[in-house]
């Protein structure tokens, strides 16, 4: 264990030396690494017992927007307003995760469901567009340097918050890893009747890492929403920030505490890498090479990255173990 | 009752025509191969440019674009299921997922690397009928009139021969199939095909209403997902009833309100039944 400890001492370390030594486009660049990876967390909470969501885009774009929204138009700080968005968030995960739980929406159903409720947030933030700005974009009220406002001009205030939500978000990743609540839903994800007959609430299980994993993620989205001060509904919500939450946690394995972040690391970094190198003749040609190496990926490293090298190199009590099957196809005509 | 709202619903009943015939071969996908194609509609997308590019560009007839483009994307529909879709069949629901979505990005974004992201238009003009002081186009009524055609041809085809049936029989009992000597390979490979033609034919009734880009899929595709769970995955006649329930409520909310929310209240309204009927509307 002292080899762990050490390892992560070291890794903080680096976080901590990190700013002072590489240029600000590349800080730019960890801070959203940062943010994302906590948000990927977010989702693995739940996606490792194979409630697959293609949702958490919807609950991305609540945070980003509540905050913004209630600043830019009311003045209300976003010490208030996150919060408030955070509840927004875990309203809308209730609403949603207790009836697809209690009538056994699973498998496919239980992706398409969540992913019409990304689609519906995406839309209803276009459709408001006289306050939203619709699709293209709405941006913040600014008032420089302001811990009421939560604004830095300053890069390094915004690193220190992504490093501590990171930080956060692991550990509350360990904490539902380490609680017996970990083992009932393992047991819920291979077989819910088995699981209710030994005595496991599974309703309540389930619903605990639905609205925190709906917490964290709406969290992120403020965050971001804090950082960008310009928000877009296409980048903050909808089907293609749900894809891409669940590619990256998948690409980088949600089994393990670091998968999502390195799923994170890798394809933030990817898509950065591929966008500067190709520059703007290429528009597309990153996506493309992102696009191919994503599906080789799910075809050869069905377990991420991260699930990938522990299967060279196997560990005690991290076995990954394959997403619980659903329900069989079949045509009525 | 009041014209316009006639007229939207005559117009919710035309477009519900083309979608019954992308939920069908998404359905008919799923059904046998037991795999949701995220980026069925992003295949479409690819049979709307191969339009756009014989007949606008090439001067290729427009009747005979169309049948290339159909032929063309039924041979996608093949390559995909080579590709990608074999090497994950026996990969748990959610991988099979992620690798078509893996597709979606993959189709668009190289889309626009061939062509940008500008809004292409095939040029063909055709008039709008104009019927009891209700305007109807005629491209939406051509649509309609296809799609159903299509549903048509495809029942037959499941119902009277010999692979439509290896089809059905596969999509009742993948273990038993194999020892009643049915190639299952083979049937998978031709549900491809299939479901790449009717995306095929889809694309040419769509390429005369609509502009091709290369994110045009993300306007249908999230549409169709919903009328195929909304029917039942697999169900087809479930997919084709639900297509103008949809369709119905698009048209009739864009008429009350704009068209987002219209989308909106059908995603939402999508949510609320299948809360009642997890199973889709029309399950057993």
């Amino acid at each position: 264990m002292s080899g762990t400890r050490a390892l992560w001492l070291a890794g903080i370390a680096i976080l901590i030396a990190l700013p002072a030594v590489i240029p600000t486009y590349f800080l730019h660049l960890v801070i959203q690494i940062l943010i994302w990876a906590f948000i990927y967390t977010a989702w693995a909470l739940m996606g490792r017992f194979g409630f697959v969501s293609f949702g958490h885009g919807a609950f991305v774009g609540v945070g980003a927007y509540v905050p913004a929204l209630l600043w830019t138009y009311f003045d209300v700080t976003p010490w208030l307003g996150i919060p408030l968005a955070v509840v927004a968030s875990v309203l809308l995960a209730v609403i949603v995760g207790y009836p697809c739980f209690r009538r056994r929406v699973v498998g496919h159903y239980f992706a398409l469901v969540t992913l019409a409720l990304s689609q519906v947030v995406l839309l209803s933030l276009v459709a408001a567009r006289d306050v939203t700005g619709g699709s293209l974009g709405f941006t913040q009220k600014t008032v420089g340097h302001s811990w009421y406002a939560l604004q830095f001009p300053d890069k390094i205030y915004f690193y220190v918050i992504a490093v501590l939500l990171w930080l956060a978000g692991l550990w509350v990743w360990r904490w539902i890893d380490r609680g017996i609540g970990r083992e009932a839903l393992e047991a819920i994800s291979e077989d819910e009747d088995a699981a209710a007959a030994v005595g496991i609430d599974v309703m309540r299980e389930k619903m605990r890492v639905t609205i925190v994993s709906a917490a964290l993620t709406a969290v992120g989205g403020a965050i971001y929403g804090q950082y960008f001060m310009y928000l877009n509904p296409e980048t903050v919500s909808g089907i293609a920030v749900s894809l891409q939450i669940v590619f990256a946690a998948i690409a980088g394995g949600v089994y393990s505490l670091l998968g999502p972040s390195v799923g994170a690391l890798l394809t933030l970094s990817l898509t950065e890498g591929l966008r500067v190198w190709f520059g703007t003749n290429y528009i597309g040609a990153a996506n493309t090479i992102y696009g191919i190496l994503l599906v080789l990926c799910i075809i050869f490293m069905p377990q991420g990255i991260v699930g990938a090298l522990q299967r060279i190199r196997p560990r005690r009590g991290s076995q990954p173990k394959p997403v619980a099957a659903t329900t069989p196809g079949g045509i009525t005509t | 009752m009041d014209i316009y709202l006639l007229e939207a619903i005559i117009n919710g009943i035309l477009l519900g025509g083309v979608l019954a015939l992308l939920a069908l071969g998404l359905n008919l996908i799923f059904g046998v191969v037991d795999v949701v194609w995220i980026a069925y509609a992003d295949i479409v997308m690819c049979g709307m440019y191969a339009i756009y590019f014989l007949y606008a560009e090439y001067g290729v007839p427009l009747p005979l674009a169309c049948l290339i483009a159909i032929i063309g994307v039924a041979g996608l529909g093949v390559l995909v299921h080579l590709l990608i879709i074999e090497p994950v069949l026996d990969s748990p629901p959610l991988n099979q997922l992620l690798a078509t979505g893996g597709l979606l990005f993959f189709l668009q974004s190289f889309a626009t690397l061939l062509f940008g992201t500008e809004f292409r238009n095939i040029g063909v003009r055709l008039p709008v009928l104009e019927f009891a002081s209700m305007y109807v186009s005629f491209a939406r009524l051509i649509a309609f009139v296809v799609g159903l055609i299509g549903a048509v041809a495809l029942y037959v085809f499941l119902k009277r021969t010999y692979v439509g049936t290896a089809i059905r029989a596969i999509a009742q009992d993948r273990e038993i199939v194999g020892l009643m000597g049915i190639d299952q390979r083979r049937v998978y490979l031709v549900v491809s095909a299939v479901g790449g033609a009717l995306a095929g034919l889809a694309a040419c009734l769509l390429a005369l209403q609509y502009d091709v880009h290369p994110f045009i899929g993300n306007t249908f595709g999230p549409v169709i997902f919903m009328i195929c769970v909304l029917g039942g995955l697999g169900n087809m006649i479930g997919g084709f009833v639900a297509s103008f329930v949809i369709s119905q409520i698009i048209a009739i909310g864009g008429y009350y309100s704009n068209t987002e929310l219209a989308y909106v209240f059908a995603f939402a309204l999508f949510i609320v039944l299948m809360f009642i009927r997890p199973r889709g509307l029309f399950a057993p």
